[in-house]
């Protein structure tokens, strides 16, 4: 098996065969953001996935009571820890001034530590990054009939779609999808001030206001059971939407 | 409800409202803090007089169009509360800032001189 031999003070090297030249160029400079609280079950496994194609990984865990930021060093990742628990809004803002300290960053991807996102979804993302006129491009579960979720959610996610159109003027089609790839314009300009699950409608409204060229990319999302009974509950839409316009 | 009634409760309400919103779109600094003090003061000052003068609560209740002197209160204590809740809420959004911001700068600080989040365990990938 070919081994490309990386710089060993790195996080871990990709090794994937698969990957053309160009792809492996595009991946050395881009950073996988990974908020991390509590999943020491499937961290470990995700990130030693993920390094096959990204060398740069950084968790930020998030004030977890378990074994998830030792799983996540031991698989190769770089772990910065929050003092407090602060959540995953506050993990993916600490995690890009982190990866952005890197000079030779350029693209930045949010991604999931629990396994629901695809690794190949990300590299074709920053692909487009890296060649089309964009600044970010956001993960969408709806541009295809890949991703299956539940009536009520598929219908309360529809609902958060509307919304988010009318209030920032960005026309997505995915409300809430944590799979995003960001150049480093949009990466060192975007401000996440909602620390909880409200930051995902924030960061679209930050597109809207920084006028941010975006495009959205057709994603799978694996929802597996423990994914599904980690995820975010319906119920969360109201304390999102009262965060929105109490901030 | 008669027709004297309906102009009273429109002025009654319009006071309120400029009362409301003077409490609950409170200014940042010392201004602010200024009034809201002062506010408070006021509405102990009055709830000692009631206390002592309780017919007096009744007449201006009466001539402002309002039941009794106790609905009175209890309308203006509703006001105060909720400018309270507001600014108290807004105040703690404010320190969650804060305290984000020290948490983040702790935790990049921590992470940028550690040694073990830039060099990994011998572990890596071992296939």
């Amino acid at each position: 098996m070919d081994y490309e031999s990386n710089d060993t003070t790195r996080g871990g090297s990709p090794m994937s065969t698969g990957m053309s030249a160009a792809d492996r160029a595009i991946a050395e400079r881009t950073w996988l953001v990974i908020p991390l609280f509590n999943e020491a079950t499937v961290v470990g496994d995700v990130i030693r996935h993920a390094t096959e194609t990204f060398p740069h990984v950084v968790c930020v865990d998030d004030g977890s009571t378990d074994d998830s930021a030792d799983a996540a060093r031991r698989a190769g990742a770089h772990v910065v820890h929050h003092p407090i628990n602060l959540g995953q809004g506050a993990s993916l803002q600490t995690g890009l001034r982190y990866a952005l300290s890197d000079t030779d960053a350029e693209y930045f991807v949010t991604f999931d530590s629990d396994g629901q996102h695809r690794v190949e979804d990300a590299l074709d993302m920053v692909r487009r990054l890296a060649t089309e006129p964009v600044d970010i491009v956001v993960g969408s579960r709806f541009l295809d009939g890949r991703t299956k979720p539940g009536a009520i959610k598929r219908l309360v996610l529809k609902a958060a779609v509307v919304f988010q159109n009318v209030t920032s003027g960005v026309r997505l089609t995915d409300a809430h999808n944590g799979l995003r790839a960001l150049s480093r314009d949009a990466a060192s300009s975007i401000r996440v001030t909602q620390n909880r699950m409200a930051h995902a409608s924030e960061i679209v409204n930050e597109i809207g206001r920084l006028k941010l060229r975006y495009a959205e990319q057709p994603v799978h999302i694996i929802y597996t059971d423990y994914s599904r009974s980690k995820g975010q509950s319906v119920w969360n839409s109201v304390n999102i939407i009262s965060d929105l316009i109490f901030k | 409800m008669d027709a004297n009634q309906i102009l009273i409760k429109t002025v009654l309400i319009t006071i309120f409202a400029v009362l409301g919103l003077v409490i609950l779109l409170p200014r940042r600094g010392a201004r602010g803090m200024a009034i809201r003090r002062l506010t408070l003061l006021l509405v102990m000052v009055s709830a000692v007089i009631a206390v002592i003068f309780p017919d007096l609560t009744n007449s201006v209740a009466a001539v402002l169009g309002v039941g009794r002197g106790t609905d009175l209160l209890l309308y203006g204590l509703i006001v105060v509360f909720l400018g309270f809740a507001v600014t108290s809420s807004a105040h703690n959004r404010r320190l969650d800032r804060q305290i984000t911001d020290l948490a983040r700068q702790i935790a990049l600080t921590d992470a940028h001189t550690s040694p073990d989040t830039q060099k990994p365990t011998e572990d890596v990938n071992p296939k």
